[in-house]
């Protein structure tokens, strides 16, 4: 479960969040400049708030009071951001052992060849990121996180730089991997089909503020 | 052309002395160079602008200059010089490995601005990415930022070996001009040249400075293209 109590105030902008979230899959929804990734930011340790707390699954990771702020590496918090940020230096398979050796001291319930098989990514273990689709990126990207071994999986808006045709490549795996691995999701997206796709579970959010959940 | 080329032991003693300096000079920038450049590029700190200006001084400096402060600083009257004199018995003024601390001020310049260019150029949503996924921002400097910036550490590297194998005035004045100690290509060529009939044997050494800058280059280019093909940059013509 992930509990968030947040303030952040920035010249144009204000974000008062108070939430709870605990299931399966969740998705952020908002237009753009609503604070989604804000949100998203301030619970991997990106962005401070200015005051609150942040538990994710029981472990306080920020609390403004007790001087309390977990930094990204010790929040287990596994990212997909839009641009799959995949590292250029390495192949695939070199991206996605990068995340399960550093976390070999902890108990690792995914293997590289689970996900290699489910994300059907075998046959691009060897290519370097620039030789890879932007789709395939995205499927790499979504391997390295669920490798890290994180408490949540946040994906902000994964498939924003894909065309339509390659979105509906890639959401049948968000959706195996949300049936199949036992991660709780966070899915920011401001695509209305997108997220109806993944889950039924919606915050809405809009100038900062939460308007609607469920 | 034969006769050109059949160096004497002397000659090739003066090179030999010039790539000792310009190696061991680059060995010991090597690791202070990369720290002040990520230093330069990723934090801010009080008293930045003011590291950032000393480190480039010897770029805008009067070569002498920064020669005549080594020698107040570490000659064997100097500040520190002395103690080291008294204590260890070690000198640097006049020896070979003053030369090498003379070529490292002179050189560090060249190699910061590269690394830290290179470094500043390092995306550092990658950096992000590599936190994100439980690495310490130590492993991520070794696994990601230092490996992406390696063409420019490269280049830096070079920089700081060539401007070493030209380091004129910081040495003349900080080591002098001692056969078999100090005198280096540099310094070995205005030797030459200011005595009767030197012109031939200058020019023989001119040739041979020409080959060293024009193989270091060549290898800067080398490595620099595989480093860019190692981190998925198309290597540009």
């Amino acid at each position: 479960m992930i509990e968030i109590e947040a303030k952040l105030q920035r010249k144009h902008f204000n974000l008062d969040v108070s939430l709870q979230i605990n299931k399966r899959v969740t998705a952020i929804f908002g237009p753009s400049g609503s604070g989604k990734s804000t949100l998203l930011s301030m619970i991997a340790g990106i962005a401070q708030p200015d005051s609150g707390t942040i538990s994710i699954d029981g472990e306080c990771v920020f609390d403004s009071k007790l001087g309390v702020n977990k930094p990204i590496h010790q929040r287990r918090v596994g990212l997909v951001f839009q641009d799959g940020r995949l590292f250029p230096h390495m192949t695939v398979e070199q991206n996605l052992t990068y995340a399960y050796k550093l976390n070999a001291h902890q108990k690792q319930p995914i293997k590289p060849v689970d996900i290699m098989q489910l994300l059907a990514l075998d046959a691009l273990k060897k290519q370097q990121p620039h030789q890879l689709s932007g789709g395939e990126k995205q499927r790499v990207a979504l391997g390295r996180a669920l490798l890290s071994s994180p408490k949540l999986l946040m994906l902000d808006e994964p498939l924003a730089s894909l065309d339509d045709k390659l979105k509906q490549q890639i959401l049948p795996y968000l959706k195996l991997v949300a049936e199949n691995i036992n991660i709780p999701m966070l899915y920011v997206s401001h695509s209305k089909d997108e997220i109806t796709q993944l889950t039924s579970d919606i915050v809405y959010i809009q100038n900062g503020h939460v308007l609607t959940e469920g | 052309m034969q006769a050109l080329f059949n160096f004497t032991p002397e000659e090739l003693a003066i090179v030999w002395l010039s790539l000792k300096v310009a190696l061991l000079c680059v060995l010991i920038i090597l690791i202070p160079g990369i720290a002040v450049s990520w230093l330069l590029a990723r934090k801010s700190f009080w008293g930045k602008s003011l590291l950032d200006s000393l480190v480039h001084l010897p770029l805008v400096l009067p070569p002498v200059v920064p020669g005549f402060l080594l020698l107040l600083l570490l000659g064997n009257q100097g500040l520190i010089g002395k103690h080291l004199h008294t204590y260890f018995g070690f000198s640097l003024a006049f020896t070979w490995m003053g030369a090498v601390v003379a070529s490292a001020v002179m050189a560090f310049p060249l190699m910061v601005r590269s690394t830290r260019l290179a470094i500043s150029q390092v995306d550092r949503n990658l950096e992000i990415a590599a936190q994100s996924l439980g690495a310490h921002p130590l492993k991520v400097f070794f696994t990601i930022t230092l490996p992406l910036a390696m063409p420019g550490v490269i280049t830096g590297l070079i920089l700081a070996f060539s401007r070493s194998l030209g380091e004129f005035g910081a040495t003349i004045t900080f080591v002098g001009n001692i056969e078999n100690e100090t005198r280096t290509l540099p310094l070995a060529i205005y030797s030459y040249t200011q005595i009767p009939n030197g012109d031939w044997p200058a020019m023989r050494l001119v040739i041979l400075s020409m080959i060293l800058a024009l193989g270091a280059l060549m290898l800067s280019d080398r490595l620099e293209r595989k480093a860019n093909q190692k981190i998925g940059r198309q290597p540009h013509d």
